[in-house]
């Protein structure tokens, strides 16, 4: 038995034993996954300088405050959210138990990412331990140094229950040719398309989190200084290599000249004069990334930037101006330090040509006409939409994180991790009492019975409406009372 | 004619175009739908009877009443599940409006299944048409005559730019498979969704799987013996046992066999008389094909017939029968019955009950019949399925309110009411900055320190229960 069957085997009966069903061991199992993060933060800190040249804050920003607010979050709502959900009645199930219960999958096999390796790789298993479920978890062997510390967890969390299985490609494959009862996989939509393809075997649900160019318009009216303040701080972060990083800017040609302006003085405040030597300016994560973003600069214009280190896998935060449709650059998502700038004649051109194109995970538009930000979120289509900052919709759990079309399917955090990761089973709990009522569905069928079924067997009771017009009634009848008795 | 790539390209065109978004337009679509029932009923009941001899009471509530239901509940709540919903933020982001936003998905394919011919097609079509999209229906080529009004009746009263119906067996529905759609929702058998799977995979298109399985029932403890016959006959005989959500089999302790055989023998007089297939309340299997197997399945079978068992092969008619006696290695336990055959499994104790089910594939149904609620609290408990119903059958699935759908082999995903306009709709999370407040983002901004990281953090904290939030029900 390979490695990857033994894992998938163990946490199958882990489950089995039905460990994970108690609310008190999924919120210890998470209080447990909150120590591994604050005990081994040093390991963490060192493996992301490693991987991918994050300073220490870097980490804690959008590696670790994230990642403790999601725990924190389904430690305190768990009991809210596993509970059963009521539902409205019919008039024949009024004196029945009508409700939702939220249940566990099974075992879920998380493949994370190596951009951002602690948080999207240990948030869907927050919402896969809250919901009670075993789970496989496969970190990227990209981010190699964040893999092994990862190895860790199983001295913090359930090791039966909760196992980590490290390596690349053919590890992954074999994992993927085993039975999951649900799949989280974090990536490029690729290999999301193979992620789909071996759980399509074994009908298997899957949540993909892909990405994909998400564009950035840049309105004429706008407070264009503070739009790339945000813009520059959104893009750069991580050197670019964030999913929802906005990809490429779209403006007219007005304002392009200070828009480059407004960057280039931006990136000079953020990241020094020599970003090479600063501390919180990161590195492409390995030299085949490099190559393929270097790449990208062929046929357009280099306007800020374009420096580059290929022994450090360093590229100068970079903008490209008047960029071709066409160019190499808007053939694939950039995932790194370029930010081209194509110019539009307005807002219809500007939807347009977001349209032509694969729905993005985000959309970003500066504007300060609300007129503007409305026409962009009703005629196009993303997995979110940010108006006027990029990046922060992340940090809000009660938004649905996640894409549409090709930037993916499912979505996650807060309660929808946990929703994403449990069945929610409908339940009717009748008695066998009143049985007369039911006399009206059996067979013999008559029309009289066909009649009376009609009435009552579908309709729906809106119990709440009921109640308002009974509230309505008794005020009104109040109201009537008193105009008489005192307002002869 | 039109290829199915020209009535692809068709809706799409009319997708793009806008005009299925304004709320009116689909408020309009949907009264259409409405009137199609209305004017259509008498050759409606025609179609079913045609195709599966369908007792008019059946074909009433089973394919018209309960989709009528859909549609006007539907109608009457379109405008509030729309509406944005508004999210709690936290302190950082609280001058921010932050709301989900429901968006159509473009182009939908639903494939409907040949049990309830009207019903698997019409009542997903609620939902796409509610949320906003164009949508293609494949309707099963099996039932023939319901497949033929589909095609004449969809287009007279609905848009024809953007819902078409596309008609066709296996060959057919793989060429369209090959297109890109926005959404695939399917109502069928595992090993076609399989296939469904794999071609919505090299498009990454997101899918709905409605499938079957066996649904045990377990009879269990002290209970009213005479009312759970009804219910589980009833329950077990409507369609002729031709239901996804139809009770399977049956589990219970060889007493309790004992007990309720005679009052399962005097349900099914009461309904269907001494001579079920006189009765023009029995249906009838809907093709020679699927009739085989179920005499096949019958002839195989070691259990011991005690009620029923007659079968007549021109008017694709068998007769309600119970097999007692049956082990899980039985002819009747491989796979789903989907016809008027209960076999009667015994076992000696909850536990071994409970076990039996949990050793295999999670069914879209299970039901559990007991007067003691510590039984049906544990089976409840103990056990997973895509829907649950205790002390009788099929009711579940009527409730608007609950969302109707399977898990593991018995499928993903869900509808009815609310969750079909859910299940075909995108959730876009919105977020509207103000231009104020830049001072506060200059915390988050490089060079990273200490100061500013602490800061931020509390800022950002997770805020206590009690705020809005915004859940499906």
């Amino acid at each position: 038995m390979s490695r990857e069957q033994l894992a998938v085997q163990q946490a199958r009966k882990a489950f089995l034993t039905g460990g994970s069903k108690p609310l008190e061991y999924r919120i210890k199992q998470l209080k447990n996954l909150n120590r591994f993060i604050t005990e081994r933060a040093t390991d963490i800190t060192n493996a992301l300088r490693k991987d991918l040249y994050k300073s220490e804050n870097a980490t804690q920003m959008f590696e670790i405050i994230g990642l403790e607010g999601e725990i924190n979050l389904a430690v305190s709502n768990l009991t809210e959210w596993a509970a059963p959900r009521p539902v409205n009645k019919t008039l024949l199930t009024i004196s029945d138990e009508v409700f939702i219960q939220p249940e566990p999958l099974g075992v879920v096999l998380i493949i994370g990412a190596w951009n951002y390796p602690i948080a999207v790789t240990l948030q869907p298993l927050v919402g896969a331990i809250a919901a009670g479920n075993a789970a496989v978890v496969k970190p990227s062997e990209v981010s190699s140094h964040t893999a092994k510390v990862m190895e860790l967890l199983s001295l913090y969390l359930d090791p039966e229950m909760y196992q980590v299985v490290t390596g690349g490609v053919p590890e992954t494959q074999e994992l993927l040719k085993q039975r999951f009862d649900h799949i989280f996989y974090t990536g490029n939509s690729t290999v999301g398309k193979l992620v789909m393809e071996a759980a399509a075997r074994h009908l298997t649900p899957v949540t993909l989190e892909l990405g994909g160019k998400s564009p950035c318009y840049i309105d004429k009216n706008c407070d264009i200084r503070i739009a790339c303040r945000r813009i520059t701080w959104g893009k750069y972060i991580n050197c670019g290599q964030t999913c929802i990083a906005p990809d490429y800017i779209l403006c007219e040609s007005s304002i392009q000249d200070k828009v480059i302006n407004e960057i280039q003085k931006c990136i000079q405040e953020f990241y020094t004069k020599d970003p090479k030597t600063f501390a919180d300016y990161g590195r492409i994560i390995n030299q085949r990334h490099f190559k393929r973003i270097m790449a990208l600069l062929e046929g357009s214009t280099v306007v800020i930037g374009g420096d580059s280190d290929e022994s450090e896998c360093y590229i100068a935060p970079t903008v490209l101006r008047d960029v071709a449709s066409g160019s190499k650059v808007m053939q694939e998502e950039i995932f790194g330090p370029i930010l081209p700038i194509i110019t539009v004649n307005g807002l219809n051109e500007a939807i347009q040509f977001i349209n032509e194109r694969e729905k993005p995970l985000a959309l970003y538009v500066f504007s300060s006409s609300s007129k503007v930000i409305k026409r962009m979120i009703s005629e196009t289509s993303s997995g979110a939409l940010l108006a006027n900052d990029c990046l922060v919709h992340f940090t809000i759990s009660d938004l649905p994180f996640g894409g549409v079309g090709n930037s993916g399917t499912g979505r996650y955090h807060g309660k929808y991790s946990f929703d994403q990761l449990s069945h929610l089973r409908s339940c009717l709990i009748k008695k066998l009492n009143m049985e007369g009522v039911n006399q009206m569905r059996y067979p013999p069928h008559t029309t009289e019975k066909l009649r009376w079924a009609r009435v009552f067997l579908l309709k729906q009771v809106n119990l709440a409406r009921w109640r308002q017009i009974a509230q309505v009634a008794m005020l009104a009848a109040l109201a009537a009372f008193v105009m008489k008795r005192f307002l002869r | 004619m039109e290829s199915q790539k020209q009535v692809l390209e068709r809706l799409r065109g009319a997708f793009r175009s806008g005009v299925t978004r304004p709320v009116q337009f689909r408020l309009t679509q949907l009264k259409a739908m409405m009137s199609l029932f209305e004017d259509n009923e008498k050759l409606i009941l025609e179609a079913m009877h045609k195709d599966l001899a369908k007792p008019k009471f059946e074909a009433v509530l089973s394919e018209i009443e309960l989709v009528v239901n859909d549609i006007c509940c539907t109608i009457s709540n379109l405008q509030t599940w729309m509406q944005d919903s508004y999210v709690g933020t936290n302190l950082a982001t609280k001058l921010d409006d932050c709301f989900v936003r429901r968006e159509p998905l473009g182009v939908v394919l639903i494939i409907g299944a040949w049990n309830y011919p009207l019903q698997l097609i019409m009542s997903p079509l609620i939902g796409a048409i509610a949320a906003g999209n164009c949508a293609i229906l494949k309707p099963s080529e099996i039932s023939q005559a319901t497949e033929k009004l589909l095609a004449e009746l969809i287009p007279k009263y609905l848009s024809q730019k953007c819902y078409a119906v596309i008609c066709g067996g296996a060959e057919e529905t793989k060429t369209l498979l090959e297109n890109r759609f926005d959404h695939i929702f399917y109502t069928g058998s595992q090993s076609v969704a399989r296939c469904i799977l794999q071609a919505a995979a090299v498009h990454l298109t997101p899918v709905t799987l409605e499938l079957g399985g066996k649904c045990p029932c377990l009879i269990y403890g002290r209970l009213d013996m005479k009312a759970a016959a009804k219910r589980l006959v009833w329950a077990k005989f409507f369609n002729a046992g031709q239901s996804c959500v139809a009770p399977d089999y049956v589990l219970c302790t060889a007493e309790t066999r004992e007990m309720l055989l005679p009052f399962i023998k005097e349900a099914l007089e009461s309904f269907y008389g001494s001579e079920p297939q006189q009765s023009p309340d029995m249906g009838r299997i809907v093709t020679d094909r699927h009739w085989n197997r179920l005499v096949e399945m019958l002839k195989k079978s070691e259990g011991k017939v005690v009620i029923g068992g007659e079968s007549v092969k021109e008017a694709k008619y068998i007769a309600p029968t119970v097999v007692v006696d049956v082990t899980e290695s039985d002819a009747l336990m491989q796979e789903e019955i989907f016809g008027p055959i209960l076999p009667i499994l015994t076992i000696k104790s909850l536990d071994e009950g409970i076990n039996f089910m949990n050793e295999r594939e999670k069914p879209l149904a299970l039901y559990a019949f007991s007067d003691e609620s510590q039984v049906i609290a544990t089976v409840l408990e103990r056990t997973s399925s895509g829907g649950f119903c205790s002390n009788d059958g099929i009711a579940h699935m009527t409730l608007p309110g609950l969302p109707f759908g399977g898990v593991g082999a018995s499928g993903m995903g869900n509808y009815h009411g609310r969750w079909s306009f859910e299940t075909f709709s995108h959730k876009r999370g919105c977020m509207l900055r103000g231009w104020g407040l830049e001072r506060v983002n200059v915390l988050r901004y490089p060079p990273y320190t200490e100061s500013n990281l602490s800061w931020l953090r509390w800022a950002t904290t997770a805020k206590t229960k009690g705020w809005a939030s915004c859940s499906l029900m």
